[in-house]
C-alpha cells in the first residue's frame, strides 16, 4: 500500500517548528508524534497524583492509567503477564538494574557470560560493575569480516556453557541486524538464560516475546517515540522472581523492620520509588500511536532511505562505508579517508544536517575495527526521500572542503 | 620531556595567524571560505612529538584527541601554549581561542573571554558543555592554571 509520508510527519510538531534541520540522529532519540505530548499532558493536567498507596479516587484515576500503560506495553510485546513488564528509565537503567539482580541467584563465581563486539556500552559496562569483581567472566563473540556477527564463532564460544547470553537485537553503530532467531535457539539448545537489548530493534520491528522465546527484553521509550526517562524491562515471570532488587524503598516493600524487610510481589519488587507515571502513560501512547501506523511499509521507507543514502554515498569520492545496505535497520556509519569523523560532522552541522560523529557508546566496537570512529547517519520513517538528497548534496560539499 | 622550543615557535605562529588570517576570517562572510582557512591553521604550528602526545596532556571530554602543553616564564609570569587534536576543525577553533590568550598573565587570563571570538565570526553558535567539540573542555583546562 501507499505510504502517507506527509500525514505521517505532520504528527511530529518538531518538524513543523524546524523546517530548516534534517534530523538524521534518530538512533540516539526520536521525535515524538503530538499524541505522546497530549497523553502526558492530559496525564498532568487532569490526573496527576501518586499511584497505587495515597486513599482518595484521583490517586486510583492514576494508578488505573499507570497499570494501563503497563497493559498495553505487555500486549505489544506478547508478553503473557503484565506483570512481566518492569517500567525503567531506559536500557541502561534496565541492565544495570537486570545485571546486579542475576548476580547470586543466577551468577557466581566462575560463570560465564557471552556478550558481542557490537555491543552498546550499556551492555559491557554493568558486567564489569556488577559481575567481573564477583568472578564471573565475559566472552565476546567477534565480527565476521563484514562486520557482521560471526554465528559460528558464537557456536564455538556456547560450547563454554555460558550461563547467559546478552545480545543486541540491533548495532546501534552501525545498524547491523543481528540473526536474533539463530542467536536464542543455539543459546537455548547450550542451556543459557537470553537477553536481548532491544534499545535500537524495538522501533525497527515489532517484537514477539513468547514467539522468540527471550528470557529478558530490554528498550528505551525515546527511542519508540515515547518520552525520555521512560523505558522497560521485560522478564519471563520465573526469572523475574528471582532478580535481587538494585533499589529499595517505596513500592517495592511489603514489610520493614530495622533487622530487615520482606518485598512486594511483581512487578512493584522491582519498581523501588515513585515511578515515572508519565513516561509510562506517554511510552504508553507512543505504542497505540504506532499501532495505528503502517508498520510494515514504515519499515519499507526506512530500507529505501537507506538504500538511496547508501547508493549516493558511493558516487562520493573517498567515503568508507563501515554499514552494508541489508539486514540494516537504518543506519549508515562512514568515514572520509583519512579524516576525522568530527570534522566531517561539524561541517555537515554548518548546513544543519544533524548526525553523530565518534564511536557511539560502542568504543570496543572500534578498537575491533582499528577506527576512531564514524558519522552516523540514523534515519527514521518521518524523513524524506528530498532529505537524502539534500544530505547527499552537504555531503558532497563537506568531502569537497576536506579533500581540498 | 617538551622541548621548549615548541612554545617559542607556536608563540610565533600564533602572532601570525593574528596579523593574517584572522583579518581575513572577519572579512569573509560565507561559511564554506570560513572554513576552509580554519581547518588549514593547524598546519602552521608546530608538530607535537611523542612526548607532546602523551596521555597527561590530553583533554577529558574531547570527542576527539586534544593535548595541550603549558608553560609559565618565571620571570614575567605569563602563560604559554602549545596545542595538538587529530581533528583539523576543533584545532583551528582552538588556536582562535589560543591567539588571545597567549602570554597573559593570570590576572588578564581571568578577565579574558575568548570565546565571543568564535561567536563573532560566527563559527560557533556558543560554547556548549557537549563533548562534540570540547571547547568548554580545553577553556576550562587553560583556566584551571589561574
Amino acid at each position: 500500500m501507499d505510504f502517507d509520508f506527509s500525514a505521517l510527519r505532520q504528527q511530529f510538531p518538531f518538524f513543523t517548528a524546524h523546517p530548516d534541520w534534517i534530523y538524521l540522529d534518530n538512533a540516539a532519540t526520536l521525535h515524538k508524534p503530538q499524541a505522546v505530548f497530549d497523553a502526558m499532558d492530559q496525564f498532568y493536567s487532569h490526573q496527576n497524583s501518586n499511584v497505587h498507596r495515597s486513599a482518595h479516587g484521583l490517586s486510583q484515576q492514576a494508578t488505573a492509567a499507570f497499570e494501563a500503560a503497563r497493559t498495553t506495553v505487555a500486549q505489544f510485546l506478547n508478553a503473557r503477564f503484565p506483570h512481566e513488564i518492569i517500567w525503567t528509565s531506559g536500557t541502561t537503567a534496565g541492565f544495570n538494574q537486570l545485571v546486579f539482580g542475576l548476580m547470586g541467584p543466577v551468577l557466581q563465581s566462575g560463570d560465564r557470560v557471552l556478550i558481542s563486539t557490537m555491543e552498546h556500552h550499556a551492555n559491557i559496562v554493568p558486567w564489569h560493575i556488577h559481575a567481573l569483581p564477583f568472578g564471573v567472566e565475559l566472552d565476546v563473540v567477534p565480527l565476521t569480516a563484514e562486520y557482521r556477527f560471526d554465528l559460528a564463532a558464537f557456536a564455538e564460544l556456547l560450547k563454554r556453557r555460558p550461563k547467559v547470553v546478552s545480545i543486541s537485537h540491533v548495532s546501534n553503530a552501525l545498524g547491523h541486524i543481528q540473526p536474533i532467531a539463530d542467536i536464542v535457539r543455539l543459546a537455548k539448545a547450550a542451556g543459557a538464560i537470553v537477553i536481548l537489548d532491544g534499545a535500537q530493534g524495538i522501533v525497527w520491528e515489532k517484537m514477539d516475546a513468547q514467539a522468540l522465546d527471550l528470557d529478558f527484553y530490554l528498550f528505551s521509550g525515546h527511542k519508540l517515540y515515547g518520552p525520555t526517562g521512560s523505558g522497560v524491562l521485560y522478564g519471563k515471570t520465573e526469572y523475574l522472581e528471582l532478580l535481587r532488587p538494585l533499589l529499595g524503598g517505596g513500592e517495592m516493600i511489603k514489610t520493614v523492620s530495622f533487622s530487615g524487610s520482606s518485598w512486594n510481589d511483581l512487578p512493584y519488587r522491582l519498581e523501588a520509588g515513585t515511578p515515572n507515571m508519565a513516561g509510562a502513560i506517554g511510552l504508553a501512547a507512543a505504542i497505540v500511536w504506532l499501532q495505528q501506523q503502517d508498520i510494515a511499509a514504515m519499515q519499507q521507507h526506512k530500507k529505501a532511505l537507506v538504500q538511496r543514502f547508501y547508493q549516493g554515498c558511493r558516487q562520493i569520492q573517498g567515503l568508507e562505508l563501515l554499514s552494508g545496505p541489508t539486514t540494516n535497520a537504518g543506519i549508515v556509519a562512514l568515514n572520509l579517508k583519512n579524516e576525522h569523523p568530527a570534522d566531517l560532522a561539524t561541517l555537515l552541522d554548518q548546513q544543519k544536517i544533524a548526525v553523530r560523529a565518534g564511536t557511539h557508546c560502542a568504543m570496543p566496537l572500534f578498537q575491533a575495527l582499528n577506527s576512531k570512529g564514524s558519522v552516523r547517519f540514523s534515519f527514521a520513517c518521518y524523513n524524506s526521500f528530498d532529505e537524502i538528497d539534500r544530505t547527499l548534496t552537504a555531503l558532497a560539499t563537506a568531502v569537497e572542503l576536506l579533500t581540498e | 620531556m617538551i622541548r621548549p622550543d615548541i612554545f617559542t615557535e607556536t608563540a610565533a605562529a600564533l602572532k601570525n595567524i593574528y596579523d593574517n588570517q584572522l583579518p581575513q576570517l572577519r572579512q569573509l562572510k560565507d561559511w564554506q571560505s570560513k572554513y576552509r582557512i580554519l581547518m588549514t591553521l593547524g598546519k602552521t604550528l608546530p608538530a607535537f612529538d611523542n612526548d607532546g602526545h602523551r596521555d597527561e596532556f590530553l583533554v577529558q571530554g574531547c570527542e576527539s584527541k586534544a593535548w595541550l602543553l603549558h608553560y609559565q616564564d618565571p620571570v614575567t609570569t605569563q602563560h604559554f601554549w602549545a596545542f595538538d587534536s587529530d581533528a583539523r576543525i576543533v584545532k583551528g577553533l582552538i588556536i582562535l581561542l589560543l591567539v588571545q590568550l597567549n602570554g597573559l598573565t593570570s590576572e588578564e587570563l581571568a578577565k579574558a573571554t575568548p570565546e565571543l571570538l568564535l561567536t563573532e565570526l560566527q563559527l560557533q553558535q556558543n560554547i556548549s558543555p557537549s563533548r562534540s567539540n570540547g571547547l568548554l573542555a580545553v577553556l576550562n583546562k587553560i583556566k584551571a592554571v589561574i
